[in-house]
């Protein structure tokens, strides 16, 4: 399984931007692009190589008022990571 | 009136192509561009390009290619790398390589190019020179190194065909010594020249397998560090590839001249009259057009695809090569085993096969293995002419 790294960054081959005519967050890369639902747009956001994994999930929960974030941003960052999506 | 049938709703346009010149200082022999590209020299300006690019990028077109031929030799290239990166679209610069000085690498990387795919046509001086009929490996390996150094990423494209086929572990091993975020080893897709030269280029089933195997190894033992893409010989397959991901469905391709194509290769297609962005807007192009229209869904479909439950996953495959060998676009293309003309691709495969063994007890000993005696049309301005039709 696919570790997490401390310090999640997004990949240098990867650039995030919101899509006005889609209406989302999309990470394009080399000839391609992925769409991004909400939940995710927001986690790598985040992942600016500063914030640890336990400051996102704080800042998450406090910005959505709900609490037992950690199981889903954690199964999300190891998805991104085997993707290489996020070092 | 009848009643009307089922529109499925039409997607925007997400890649836009923009080839910007046919002028190249290769020669491959499995280029895709157009066997007759001399014939017709007009190419788009500079504000001609910046208009397609925002027009394309309103309607929602978010990856933006440069290639050709080889977009270096645009003088301007430099100012639509800008434009397109302004726009927010994701830029690529699709190139051989020859002309790619560190002055334009490092404008570019101040302009927002985003990414460089460059192209190989093998692990080897010898091999690169002759298939490209130039001497340029230790150029490109040069300019490796440079693209390296500015922190581009970087794809390595290497098509491959019978002739550099048994090179890929040396191939992989040279990608990776220069640092290659994926590699891309794409067998060669027959249309262009590569058409012309199909019997030259078909490789063996056994160096396929061969391949292949030592791709998936190579994969296990790198893990993330490099990803390899092997995009499968079409006509080894028993299905079709997704081809265009389906006609009008992602793609606008726009030629030198301005003529847009739903794919590389439309051209070759008879009885369609493809728009031109120079009096067409791409609005309408994408949504009105007969010829991004004709394709795309389901409706144009015959058995056996208009009732196959893959019609969505592989759109009934190439209509080019439905084309080529059936006589008809809208047949299903003929690598589907559920083709009936499936046999002639079989046939084609074997016939190939034939020639070059019967050359191969010609060769004496001495003679490289990777010289053919048959004759190999290279991409040329000289051999365009005499091709003739564009």
């Amino acid at each position: 399984m696919h570790t997490i790294s401390d310090h999640p960054a997004l990949s240098r081959l990867f650039r995030m931007q919101w899509e006005e005519a889609q209406g989302l967050y999309v990470l394009l890369y080399p000839e391609g692009m992925v769409k991004l639902s909400q939940s995710a747009a927001e986690i790598l956001k985040r992942c600016d190589g500063r914030r640890t994994v336990s400051a996102i999930v704080d800042e998450l929960e406090y910005a959505f008022q709900c609490g037992g974030l950690r199981g889903d941003i954690e199964a999300f960052l190891r998805v991104a990571g085997e993707r290489g999506w996020v070092m | 009136m009848n009643a009307p049938t089922f529109m499925p709703s039409i997607t925007p346009p997400l890649w836009l192509l923009a080839e910007l010149t046919y002028r190249c200082p290769l020669h491959c022999p499995f280029c895709y561009n157009p066997v007759g590209y001399a014939n017709d020299r007009t190419e788009l300006t500079t504000e001609q390009w910046f208009d397609v690019m925002r027009q394309a990028r309103q309607l929602g077109a978010a990856q933006l290619g440069f290639s050709g031929g080889e977009p270096l030799l645009r003088d301007d290239l430099e100012e639509l790398v800008g434009e397109g990166r302004r726009l927010g679209f994701y830029t690529n610069l699709i190139t051989s390589g020859i002309g790619l000085t560190e002055a334009r690498l490092a404008r570019m990387k101040e302009l927002g190019l985003d990414h460089i795919q460059l192209s190989f046509q093998d692990s080897t001086r010898e091999m690169n020179d002759f298939l490209s009929s130039t001497k340029t490996f230790d150029l490109k390996a040069r300019v490796a190194k440079l693209i390296r150094q500015y922190d581009y990423p970087m794809v390595l494209n290497v098509v491959l065909h019978r002739f550099n086929l048994d090179h890929v572990e040396r191939i992989i091993d040279m990608a990776l010594e220069m640092g290659v975020d994926y590699l891309e080893l794409a067998n060669t897709q027959y249309y262009g020249w590569a058409l012309i030269n199909r019997a030259q280029l078909m490789p063996t089933q056994a160096q396929l397998v061969r391949a292949e195997s030592v791709v998936n190894a190579a994969r296990a033992r790198i893990g993330n560090r490099m990803r390899i893409l092997f995009v499968v010989p079409d006509y080894f397959e028993q299905r079709p590839k997704a081809c265009m991901n389906g006609w009008g469905s992602v793609f606008l391709g726009i030629a030198p001249d301005g003529t847009a194509l739903p794919c590389h290769a439309a051209r070759t297609l008879p009885g369609i009259d493809f728009p031109n962005v120079r009096d067409t807007s791409v609005e309408a192009i994408w949504y009105a057009s007969d010829a991004f229209s004709r394709y795309r869904g389901d409706a144009w479909m015959k058995d056996p695809c208009r009732t196959c439950p893959d019609k969505d996953k592989d759109f009934g495959g190439c209509r080019c090569q439905a084309l080529a060998m059936t006589g008809d676009a809208a047949n299903a293309d003929p690598v589907c085993a559920k083709s009936p003309r499936h046999g002639d691709v079989q046939a084609i495969v074997m016939h190939a096969h034939r020639e070059q063994a019967a050359h191969a007890t010609q060769t004496t000993q001495e003679a490289p293995v990777w010289q053919p005696a048959q004759r190999i049309v290279f991409r040329s301005d000289a051999n365009s002419h005499k091709a003739g039709v564009p």
